[in-house]
């Protein structure tokens, strides 16, 4: 039985649709994973030297100790956002000549060896061989580093259990954020308190079984839950959420574009590859404070034309460069209605725009860190409108790959295309290469004023621009509609 | 044998089944027929222990399927294309299956030479997987596959939906055939009244979950079934 699991595991890995993708995304994927394993590695490795130096009075591994109650707080909060047990591919299993045990048993091992399991351990083996090497004692590292495995396996089963319960994360949040605080204002050191705990282990090794208790307590809970659960009418059942209809009537002042809009708005609310976005589009609001703050590129200016371009643009590049794939699923049923195609672009032009404006106008607390910086965002929102919208509606017409809606956005790559990637680069670079130049030949009130100056220029050229982008669609609007129709 | 007794099903005050006695002989050619909502698929997914029932229960030869699971041994099903698994050739998908029910490679191949004809040379050896099959060709190896490993009981939902009108011919042959010896008891539902009576010996209507119509099939049967239909 066993064999079969696994056999069906692995045709289920090799044969998904996205193993299936490009050759070029698969070796980017490989590249990032190879990315955060070395990275890891490092830090397990380097980890014991940097605390060394960094605290040479301290003892490193009782400084990791005293960090694990945040380590493991904050990995059970990054579980119950992103892990679920993926109990929908077993739906087949069931009407099978299959007990029902051996099925739950099944995705309860699997999740065992979930990434969010492994990637840890990547830190901790190192550390711990580093540990050993360094002249710790052999049996209290190994004792530390069993309590290590058997705590992540149990976030693991923990997480199914708390998961969908909100009390659980407010639980969890309250209990990370005050641990921080009581520590910062030395009311009392609950994470060192936790940390001694681990000190102990250290010393008792032997005192890891209880966390094997733990997490065999742990497995029979969810078992037993799962037993109970693995129904059509319970937890294999596709959730069908109320149809929540908002008045979209404020819309309908942009009249005839009005019915694409309202209909864009309700797309990108109802789809999970749509929602899973906004977050990114927060994350894109808040790039600059990821440089901003550091002096090294306050003196670089023609960096403030990327965080500018990228603030007011993150909806723009995000939304855009699927445009038209967002509607692949029922292309066929667009183009078989009576509209202009016009309308259609300059319905998805309309809402590019707002969004740019709308962003600019949330960013405008940029300011805080000087004027200069607010002044080239605006110009970059002026270049935004003027420029990139076009140039991202044109590379639209390259979209060949449709694109699921019911999947999540983060680390999904569907739709995505060599075109997206190169397409990216003018959008931000351009006006970069641009800024610095001028900035360096002439002035940094020029510099601004000739991004701004190219943004009027594409706003002036709109309807010439949109009436090319037009014919452009229209003529491949035959290999489009046979590109939506093929699955990835 | 199966016997449903006193099956009730509610999802919060709505009680979407309710039936008090149905007993279904062995080797009985069964057809379930009612509108959309009528609870065929949900009186399947109980019969198959996909969905627990709210009181009541169903006895399958001696066994209550939602206290056992012996009955997975002798009964065969399909339900939905939701219910193959995707990522499989039909090939792999038909090894799976009679892997599960006893029978080697040699078998499945044995087994699946009665079907030439019915695949039509569309299934089979044409490197695909099978969620990558149109829906009638989805069905016609889900349907093969639930009646491998010579099963006691056939479950079919809508088996003759989304297939052409040749396949459907076939379908009908072969049921006809399973059922000629009464050993096999065959359970569909199908909401064409022709397929339904020409298969099936006995057929039950279903209205908001209850028992409206319990009929053997005779010469007047599909008259009977069009003008109950025809409100």
């Amino acid at each position: 039985m066993i064999s079969h699991f696994l056999k069906l595991e692995w045709k289920q890995y090799f044969r998904s649709a996205n193993w299936q993708k490009s050759v070029f995304l698969n070796i980017l994927l490989v590249l990032f994973a190879l990315y955060f394993t070395a990275s890891f590695l490092i830090i397990g490795i380097g980890g014991f030297y940097i605390l060394e130096e960094q605290f040479p009075d301290k003892d490193p591994l009782i400084l990791v100790n005293s960090f694990l109650l945040f380590a493991i707080v904050g990995d059970l909060i990054f579980r119950y956002i992103m892990q679920k047990l993926p109990v929908m591919n077993i739906k087949p299993l069931l009407t099978l000549n299959i007990p029902r045990n051996k099925i739950v048993h099944f995705i309860l091992v699997k999740s065992s060896f979930s990434f969010f399991n492994i990637m840890s351990l990547f830190f901790y083996i190192p550390f711990s061989v580093v540990l050993i090497k360094e002249g710790y004692e052999v049996t209290g590292v190994l004792g530390w580093l069993a309590t290590m495995i058997l705590l992540i396996q149990s976030a693991n089963f923990l997480n199914f259990l708390i998961n969908k319960n909100n009390i659980a994360l407010g639980g969890l949040v309250t209990l990370l954020i005050g641990g921080f605080l009581v520590q910062q204002y030395e009311v009392f050191n609950l994470a060192g308190f936790v940390g001694e705990g681990f000190d102990f282990i250290c010393q008792n090794p032997i005192t890891a079984i209880a966390f094997l208790v733990l997490l065999i307590v742990l497995y029979v809970l969810n078992y037993k839950q799962l037993r109970n659960e693995v129904y059509l009418d319970a937890l294999i059942s596709e959730k069908t959420k109320e149809a929540n209809a908002s008045d979209l009537s404020f819309a309908d002042k942009l009249g005839d574009l009005a019915p694409f809009i309202k209909n864009d708005l309700r797309l990108m609310w109802r789809n999970k590859r749509t929602k899973s976005s906004t977050w990114m589009i927060l994350m894109g609001l808040l790039y600059g404070l990821f440089f901003y703050p550091q002096p090294m590129y306050r003196e670089m200016q023609f960096m403030y034309v990327f965080v500018g371009i990228f603030s007011t643009g993150t909806f723009l590049i995000n939304f855009g460069q699927f445009i038209p794939a967002w509607d692949s699923g029922y292309y066929k049923m667009f183009m078989s209605q009576n509209f202009k195609y016009h309308r259609y672009l300059e319905s998805k032009f309309t809402i590019m725009t707002i969004s740019v404006v709308a962003l600019f106008v949330l960013g405008i607390p940029y300011i805080y860190f000087g004027w200069k910086v607010l002044l080239v965002h605006f110009a970059a929102m002026i270049y935004n409108v003027g420029v990139n919208t076009h140039v991202i509606l044109y590379g639209g017409t390259f979209n060949r790959k449709k694109i699921n809606l019911d999947e999540k956005a983060a680390f999904n790559l569907q739709g995505t295309g060599a075109v997206q990637w190169l397409i990216g680069l003018p959008l931000m670079l351009l006006p970069m290469g641009l800024f610095a130049l001028i900035d360096w030949l002439v002035s940094f009130e020029i510099a601004v004023v000739g991004i701004a100056g190219l943004g009027f220029i594409g706003i002036a050229f709109h309807q010439k621009l949109m009436a090319f982008i037009t014919k452009k669609y229209i003529t491949n609007k035959y290999v489009m509609i046979h590109a939506f129709n093929q699955e990835n | 044998m199966i016997q449903t007794t006193q099956l009730s099903k509610k999802y919060g005050k709505t009680e979407v089944l309710h039936i008090d006695s149905l007993e279904i002989p062995t080797g009985q050619s069964f057809g379930l027929v009612g509108n959309n909502g009528a609870g065929k698929t949900t009186y399947f997914n109980i019969l198959l222990d996909l969905v627990r029932p709210t009181t009541g229960a169903i006895v399958n030869h001696d066994i209550q399927v939602n206290k056992s699971e012996e009955w997975k041994t002798f009964t065969g099903s399909f339900i939905d294309e939701s219910f193959l698994i995707g990522y499989l050739t039909p090939e792999e998908y038909f090894e799976f299956i009679g892997d599960l029910r006893g029978m080697n490679k040699a078998d499945v191949a044995k087994y699946l030479e009665q079907f030439d004809d019915f695949f039509n040379g569309e299934i089979t050896g044409k490197k695909k997987y099978l969620r990558d099959l149109s829906k009638g060709n989805q069905k016609k190896a889900g349907i093969v596959a639930a009646m491998m490993g010579n099963p006691k009981v056939v479950v079919l939902d809508e088996p003759f939906a989304n297939l052409d009108p040749t396949t459907q011919i076939r379908l009908k042959i072969i049921i006809k055939e399973l059922t000629r010896n009464k050993q096999v008891t065959i359970l569909i539902s199908s909401h064409d009244l022709t397929h339904v009576t020409e298969v099936c010996e006995r057929i039950v209507v279903l209205d908001k979950g209850n028992v409206v119509k319990d009929i053997q099939t005779s010469t007047e049967t599909l008259k009977e079934l069009e003008s109950y239909f025809s409100v």
